[in-house]
């Protein structure tokens, strides 16, 4: 079968499937799983309001996994030939006749009823370098306009992600994905926005420069503000970008391995009562897929209720160690589990209400560089950027320099005030969609600022 | 295979591209990690593709980058991807304001290999599994340790690289990677020890060697002991304080607050979205105090510096390995540029810093290999060098690392630590802490270890660039003391 065969963006599976069963056959090992994701994707880039980078990728990753009497290998190729698929698939094997064997392994699922989720847009798919290109230049004119210099990108993408095993279970599922960022720079501070759609059409680009140009406006003359704790409200971004670092934490294997800065805590009341976080690929704002790596159907599953830890998520290993049903978390490739789509339950406060409900605070637009510090504590540092105002009598008064945070996310998970409607949240710390809220949080700790 | 990659180029520049290179890449990677008696994971990844970069120009003169990649190795795979390159770069046409001149470099026809004395690819696997089963082994053997990890990992990079230009370079790039953890839980607390660093151990452009020279086993014992000690360690104080740093640590210091520092397209504001800019500018160049006059930093990419994650014959844009003075006795000399960048600061030619983490991505301006350089003078070794230190606290290995947008304002956390006192090294302290401000971090550094403490680091995650970019870094680094340093800054303010 000639690689060429493959159809060019559309959301067709046949094909995928067809080669993956040409893998499942060649495979001596009842045990075998194999995974192939077709992809398409290209992303204009845009700095000093120029098109200074612009990039496509077409890649067809292909997995194989075998499990020979408890003993597991895996190998994959970028390549779909037959003589590729053949060596893949004995590279695997070689593995597999070497590796130690486990004595619980768990048998490969048989075939499962995943939800039907449409995720793909056809016009996002047949998205052209013209299009794009068209779409940076109105937003760098946009900018431009504004006297200010613009750095950003635009990004699509499509993608049929596609698996099958030898217990007869077979998926696939066909996706679309856009993003777009701009940073707006101005003299001594600078703006920043950014969002992500299962469409380019759901993107609001002119919307969201305009809001990069407001913040970048308002930040000029930034002020230097001392270190200490204050109130915070937080942009959806800046609220997705911290909770993603929980979101290990809720791992089935995590927890097993008391490595988890839950473990010992199923149950407790550990959060705030108006904290409740799912993690839910079903939810109208989620994307990604309906299957985890090794095919078993996503569950929604409660990680906390009104503050209460009520579960964690597993794949089929951590599930059989823990003696629980697997969520649909797992992976292929490695033991771990992990929350895809994390959805944290809003409120109905709107941005300017929180800030008009403040009388001393900061506002903060966007976090950067986040670390965990503490596993235990869950305490992470990071700094604010492209954005950070204070607020003093309900109202944005100035900009201030950014500033360092040392804040444990338990701390701040029981000190939310109030919320917003949950969103699609864009930050940068997380590859998966999250949707949370705006949030106010009480005595938000900050230990430093930078001088420029 | 090569011949595809010079139809790329027919392809590209019969479609009116000024300038075209590709790089047809084969990547091989073999990982393990074992986790508490198993083997957790044994892949055996390989990836395949070219990537094809172009310049077309407009009626002005004006240049527009294009580029395109794919994974299909056929020749009607390779001139689509090459058109898709030509209309992508068309598009960036449609906002182009700069003109885009390329420093000067002669194409070069070479063929190299790094070197190595055991091809990891040929080493037995059972015996890399052993290997890990025994460091895991001794590491469980320490009561309270709750988990025990090892990591081994082996990538070998087959790359040809040609140019419109006439260049032909091929390099084979083999790089090896091993490492260990133990993790404690006790009473709500986490703490880890690793060796011989953290975030998967040590990584370098080596054969099988480094895996022997490491020797996990003979520390694994030693990380367990400590893992389960630092419980009942004394917290790492909150002051203003004397700092030494191991090397590992140093390691990824020099890499955030002076590596991404003087990367060119930072300072130009190409990574504004992303990664950030940079405090520094070009006026800085030769005029700027970056350090203390001991302090004396090279980006250096060639094997004599050593076989770092930094080290190549050639960059991905066909110029050839360079040794360049960034720091030299405490003022800013030199930056990381690229054959684009180069000349806006008035240079001749690049420093060749340009890398791709693969066939389908471009090249970049990245860090070669960042080092410190040992001070013949200072002491010879981390023990002369506390010996010489009245009092301060000395960390090691690194657990959390942040730094601003402009690498300005810092914070590392690190494993371990211990009190110094009168010379000596006395109790352990857990939860160490540090941070600062990078120009007057440097400036306050008044000790270097000799040239016997000195290692290159590897640093194999640094992330960059849009689409995202992971590539291996090298930081040559020994024990060093820095004066006035603020210390348990996290958890004096996290409470």
């Amino acid at each position: 079968m000639p690689q060429a065969d493959l159809p060019r963006w559309s959301a067709g599976n046949a094909v995928h499937q067809e080669w993956l069963e040409r893998a499942l056959t060649i495979s001596p090992a009842g045990g075998t799983l194999a995974a192939l994701t077709h992809y398409h994707s290209a992303l204009t880039r845009f700095a000093n309001n120029t098109i200074h980078q612009n990039v496509a990728e077409t890649n067809t990753p292909l997995m194989v996994r075998v499990d020979l009497d408890g003993r597991r290998g895996l190998a994959t190729t970028s390549q779909l030939t037959d003589d590729a698929v053949r060596a893949v698939v004995g590279r695997a094997v070689e593995l597999a006749k070497r590796a130690p064997a486990l004595s619980d392994r768990p048998p490969l699922p048989g075939p499962q009823r995943h939800r039907m989720i449409d995720r793909w847009d056809q016009a996002t798919a047949e998205s052209s370098p013209a299009e794009r290109g068209d779409l940076v230049a109105r937003a760098i004119r946009q900018v431009e306009r504004a006297g200010f210099t613009a750095a950003g990108y635009l990004t699509t993408a499509s993608a049929v992600a596609a698996l099958a095993n030898s217990n007869g279970l077979a998926a696939s599922m066909p996706s679309t994905f856009a993003e777009f960022a701009v940073t707006v720079m101005a003299p001594g501070s600078s703006g920043w926005a950014k969002a992500k759609a299962p469409a380019l059409s759901e993107l609001a680009i002119e919307q969201l420069t305009e809001q990069a140009i407001r913040t970048a406006e308002r930040g000029r003359e930034p002020r230097e503000l001392p270190a200490g704790s204050y109130s915070v409200i937080l942009t959806p971004a800046a609220v997705a970008d911290l909770v993603s670092f929980l979101a290990g934490d809720f791992g089935g294997l995590a927890v097993l391995e008391q490595e988890s800065c839950l473990t010992g805590q199923l149950g407790r009341r550990l959060f705030g009562s108006n904290i409740t976080l799912f993690d839910d690929v079903g939810h109208p704002l989620q994307m990604g897929s309906v299957f985890d790596g090794e095919g078993v159907a996503r569950q929604s599953v409660t990680l906390i209720e009104e503050g209460v830890v009520r579960s964690f998520v597993y794949g089929l290993t951590s599930a059989r160690k823990a003696g629980v049903p697997p969520t649909g978390h797992g992976s292929a490739a490695e033991p771990d589990d992990y929350p895809q789509n994390l959805v944290l339950q809003g409120g109905a406060s709107s941005l300017d209400e929180m800030i008009a409900s403040t009388d001393r605070g900061l506002f903060i637009t966007r976090c950067w560089y986040i670390r965990e510090v503490d596993p235990a504590q869950k305490i992470v540092t990071g700094m604010t950027r492209d954005g950070t105002f204070w607020i003093e009598g309900g109202k944005i008064a100035h900009g201030v320099k950014n500033l360092r945070f040392n804040q444990g996310l338990i701390a701040m998970l029981n000190n939310v005030e109030t919320m917003g409607p949950a969103v699609r949240a864009a930050g940068e710390e997380h590859e998966s969609c999250i949707v949370v809220p705006a949030m106010k949080v009480q005595n938000f700790r900050f230990t430093g600022t930078t001088p420029d | 295979m090569a011949d595809l990659a010079s139809y790329a180029l027919d392809v590209a520049t019969g479609l009116g591209a000024a300038y075209a290179d590709a790089r047809l890449i084969v990547a091989r990677e073999q990982a393990i990690i074992t986790r508490n008696g198993e083997v957790a994971t044994l892949i055996d990844a390989e990836s395949a593709g070219i990537g094809i970069r172009i310049i077309v120009t407009d009626a002005n003169g004006r240049g527009a980058w294009g580029f395109s990649s794919t994974s299909e190795l056929t020749r009607a795979a390779v001139e689509a991807s090459a058109r898709e390159a030509v209309a992508v770069a068309r598009a960036s046409g449609l906002a182009q304001r700069m003109t885009l001149a390329l420093a000067p470099q002669p194409p070069i026809v070479a063929d190299w290999a790094s070197p190595l004395r055991r091809d990891p690819f040929d080493a037995d696997l059972d015996e890399k599994i052993a290997l890990l089963l025994s460091a895991d082994t001794a590491m469980r053997r320490v009561a309270g340790v709750s988990l025990a990890r090892g990591y081994l990992s082996f990538t070998r990079l087959d790359k040809s690289f040609v140019s419109s230009a006439g260049a032909r370079i091929r390099q084979r790039l083999t790089y090896s990677g091993a490492g260990c953890d133990a993790t404690s839980f006790k009473d709500g607390e986490i703490q880890k020890r690793s060796y011989p660093n953290s975030f998967g151990g040590q990584h370098q452009l080596k054969g099988y060697e480094l895996i022997d020279e490491l020797d996990l086993p003979a520390h694994a014992q030693r990380i367990g002991e400590e893992s389960v000690a630092l419980h009942d360690a004394a917290q790492c104080p909150s002051t203003t304080t004397t700092l030494i740093l191991d090397g590992s640590q140093l390691g990824l210091q020099i890499h955030e607050s002076i590596g991404h520092a003087i990367e060119l397209d930072r300072m130009l504001g190409y990574e504004a979205n992303y990664a950030g800019t940079s405090f520094l500018n070009a006026a800085m160049l030769n005029r700027f105090e970056y350090g203390s006059p001991i302090v004396n930093v090279v980006a250096d990419a060639t094997i004599a510096h050593g076989p770092g994650l930094g080290t190549f014959a050639y960059d991905d844009e066909g110029v050839p390995a360079q040794s360049v003075p960034v720091i030299t006795a405490g003022r800013l000399t030199g930056l990381l540029t690229s054959r684009e960048t180069a000349p806006s600061v008035g240079l001749n030619t690049s420093g060749g810093a340009m890398r791709a983490d693969g066939w389908n991505r471009i090249p970049l301006i990245r860090m070669t290999n960042v080092s410190l350089l040992p001070d013949p003078k200072g002491p010879a070794d981390l023990s002369a060098l506390i010996a010489d230190t009245d009092e301060g606290v000395y960390m090691e290995t690194n657990r959390s690392w942040s730094i601003d947008d402009k690498r300005l304002h810092f914070q590392f956390g690190t494993e371990i630590g211990w009190e110094i006192k009168k010379g000596r090294r006395l109790r352990m302290l857990k939860n160490p802490s540090y941070g600062g401000i990078t120009p007057p971090f440097w400036r306050n550094c008044d000790a270097i270890c000799g040239p016997a403490a000195w290692t290159l680091w590897g640093t194999p995650n640094c992330g960059k660039g849009q689409p995202s970019q992971t590539i291996g870094t090298g930081h040559g680094a020994s024990p060093a003391r820095f004066r006035n340093v603020e210390v348990g800054v996290a958890y004096d303010a996290a409470g």
